[in-house]
């Protein structure tokens, strides 16, 4: 089989749940005809007709809304976000009614909510965002980043199967840039589990999605100057596998968290609060972060380069943290 | 412009006007019990009242079929007691006992059940409600199952984002939906008149090309034929339905609050016109209900409310080791929903659901709706009108006032647009 790119991960996944399960429909703005803002729709109209491939007016919270109310009658909606930017528009929609369902009222809402997300792509400060942290601090919620196109359409895969409302976030840099082998038929990749992505002994770099791949690549520089960091993709940061992470800990005793998200709120934050709570014999140094600067996301390349972490400040924070 | 009709007023068997009179009065005694509790402090929170406002919650929930769903606001109690949820609900949850729908984890009418009485929770936030039962209505169209979804709003709560997102969305989806729009004048302490610069708040249907009812909201038998004509042509896939039913809070925002800057003389015009007062003159002048048959009814409300006062007084309070549980379904069992098919499954999966994906639908803008000829179709759901050239040059002028007879639409078609009109 050839190599598929992540976008196209995605939307196996979406086909494939579709055909199999009629409970699956999609509704957003522009996913019919036009096959979604970045094609991860293309062809499901198509195959599936008007009456599971819905195109919306502009209105996030009714999209939420609604979708809510078709998983009350057996339902398995999925709602795009054209920018997960937009998911802003129906944040009350999501934490108040959405999330609390199933503790108040045994009402659990098998929705998932996806769009692309992320920088790196000048898409300026209203189509760059990664606002997941708004959201694991919501209790409810599922939330689910991948990085690569086999985690991205098992992920998703189970997303919608999964009986809780989940936000999957697809980082836009990497929808046509990275592509991967995958097997062919169904398979899943269960939420809460992380992955290590690359062994080491030294250090441990905590990461998600698209930095992810930059992590890879500092790790590589790392390695040429001898420190060999052990890269996780941590997947789902609700579930958060802190199994996985603590196992780590346990060996290399050095912590770097990497996110693109703002550093101020960032999962960085509640990792080290955990390893301070459940591994402070174990680490050698103190938990270091690599992650955007505390403004939204600028525009021109220049100050979006400044304003992103890259392979360098991992790489300068990793050789830091190895000299404890 | 579409014309906002007025409401339709229809006779009723014996049965149903003592039925509203049951749910009314039953409503009114379930609010007094509570009001006595708060006062002895037994509920836990808020309290908020309908006084006055019984006719809108239990007209328009009686002309709603037992398949059909609906989510109450905070001042719909007496929808909840015509659907189905037995009082002892209503008092453990404001006591929030561990024996309440919620097992305490929520207050007031804040609970639902979607499994048999096909009720949505609401919540604080006002007009979220709007898309999620639009939504609804749509789920139960793509599942076959003709049903309707209703839902109230206030006219505080009618000036929401969400109250627009969600009802053009409902315009947009053809949804069987119906919104009672409650509108009691006051949102809290401020006039509709500083809220909405609208005569009728029925009128906000035009801007999404609905059709609307303006209702006396203290008329039982109004409200309820007005709403059942509505949840007729509603589930006949004529799209969404706003009523505006028109009444008045007479207690405050809620039990703290003495609403002392309600005026005198338009506290003392309501007071006269009390839903429960008026109704039992109609009866007894009609002879539907004497001095012998309202004694029944109020000992049958005693005994039953006195029953669900005590359960609800000696229920227990939640043990605090819930407060942690239950935040996600886990589990095979937590999620026992399952879509029932009332349309065949190969409507919609391929090849069948397969479709040519073009911009613009032969007859998309054409189809049948509330209020006139040329509103939006929703795909599948009514065959387009185009061959029809009459309909295609002159607007339909005939406002919504007095809708023909219409004979419902053939059984098996009506969800698949097979029918003409």
């Amino acid at each position: 089989m050839a190599p598929i790119t992540f976008l196209e991960a995605i939307r196996q996944a979406m086909f494939e749940e579709m055909a199999a399960d009629p409970s699956v429909v999609l509704i957003g703005e522009d996913v019919g005809v036009y096959g979604g803002a970045f094609k991860t729709s293309e062809g499901l109209l198509e195959k599936f007709g008007w009456e599971r491939v819905i195109d919306t007016p502009i209105s996030e919270s009714a999209i939420i809304g609604a979708a809510c109310g078709m998983s009350y009658l057996g339902l398995r909606p999925i709602a795009e976000m054209q920018f997960i930017d937009f998911i802003a528009c129906c944040f009350n929609q999501l934490t108040n009614f959405v999330a609390k369902g199933h503790y108040l009222w045994n009402a659990p809402a098998p929705i998932v909510v996806r769009g692309p997300s992320g920088g790196g792509v000048h898409g300026g400060p209203f189509h760059s965002a990664n606002p997941e942290m708004y959201f694991l601090h919501t209790p409810g919620m599922k939330i689910v980043y991948p990085s690569t196109p086999y985690d991205a359409k098992g992920l998703l895969k189970a997303s919608i199967r999964d009986n809780n409302p989940v936000l999957f976030f697809e980082h836009k840099f990497l929808y046509r840039r990275i592509k991967e082998d995958i097997p062919e038929g169904d398979y899943t990749v269960p939420l809460g589990k992380a992955v290590v992505r690359r062994e080491g002994k030294h250090l441990t770099i905590l990461s998600y999605a698209a930095m992810m791949h930059t992590s890879l690549e500092a790790a590589e520089a790392l390695a040429k100057e001898g420190i060999e960091a052990e890269v996780i993709d941590l997947r789902t940061l609700m579930p958060l596998d802190e199994e996985t992470i603590l196992q780590s800990i346990r060996k290399t005793n050095k912590c770097l968290v990497v996110h693109e998200d703002t550093k101020t709120g960032g999962i960085s934050g509640e990792i080290a609060a955990i390893l301070f709570e459940k591994a402070f014999h174990d680490l050698d140094g103190p938990v270091l972060r690599v992650a955007s600067l505390d403004t939204p996301v600028p525009y021109a390349p220049t100050l979006e380069e400044a304003f992103l972490p890259n392979a360098q400040k991992i790489f300068t924070a990793a050789k830091d943290l190895a000299k404890f | 412009m579409p014309a906002t009709a007025t409401a339709v007023k229809t006779k009723l068997s014996r049965q149903q006007y003592l039925d509203l009179y049951y749910f009314m009065r039953l409503n009114r005694e379930v609010e007094d019990t509570m009001t006595r509790l708060f006062r002895q402090n037994k509920i836990v929170g808020g309290l908020y009242s309908s006084l006055g406002q019984e006719a809108i919650s239990v007209g328009s929930a009686y002309a709603l079929e037992k398949k059909d769903w609906m989510a109450p606001m905070i001042r719909n109690i007496g929808a909840l007691l015509v659907k189905g949820v037995p009082p002892h609900d209503i008092f453990t949850q404001h006591m929030a006992k561990y024996t309440s729908p919620t097992k305490g984890k929520d207050g007031t009418s804040h609970f639902g059940d979607l499994e048999n009485l096909h009720i949505v929770s609401p919540i604080s936030m006002l007009g979220d409600l709007i898309p999620v039962l639009t939504g609804v209505a749509m789920a139960g169209r793509y599942l076959g199952q003709k049903i309707v979804a209703m839902t109230w709003i206030g006219d505080g709560g009618s000036s929401t984002g969400v109250f627009h997102e969600g009802l053009n969305l409902a315009a947009s989806q053809k949804a069987a939906f119906v919104l009672i729009l409650e509108n009691n004048q006051w949102a809290y302490s401020t006039p509709v008149r500083r809220q909405v610069p609208l005569e009728n708040l029925a009128d906000r249907a035009k801007a999404y090309g609905i059709s609307s009812y303006i209702v006396d909201g203290n008329d039982p038998v109004a409200v309820y034929s007005t709403a059942k004509e509505a949840v007729d042509r509603a589930r006949a896939g004529e799209g969404p339905i706003l009523i505006e039913a028109k009444t008045f809070r007479r207690r405050g925002h809620a039990q703290h609050d003495p609403a002392e800057y309600v005026p005198a003389e338009q506290r003392e015009y309501w007071e006269k016109r009390d839903p429960i007062t008026l109704y039992e003159k109609f009866l007894a002048a009609e002879r539907i209900l004497d001095a012998k048959g309202k004694k029944e009814i109020e000992g049958k409300i005693n005994a039953l409310l006195e029953k669900d006062r005590e359960f609800a007084e000696n229920s227990p309070m939640p043990p605090p080791e819930l407060a942690s549980e239950g935040v996600y379904c886990t589990g095979d069992d937590c999620h026992k929903i399952r879509p029932k098919w009332e349309r065949p499954i190969a409507e919609v999966t391929p090849p069948k659901s397969s479709v040519e994906p073009v911009w613009i639908v032969e007859g998309f803008g054409r189809g049948k709706s509330a209020y006139r000829e040329n509103a939006p179709i929703h795909f599948g759901d009514t065959q387009p009108v185009a061959e029809e050239p009459a309909a295609k040059t002159k607007p339909v002028a005939k406002p919504a006032t007095k809708p023909p007879a219409r004979k419902s639409l053939p059984a098996k078609s009506a969800a698949r647009g097979k029918a003409r009109r």
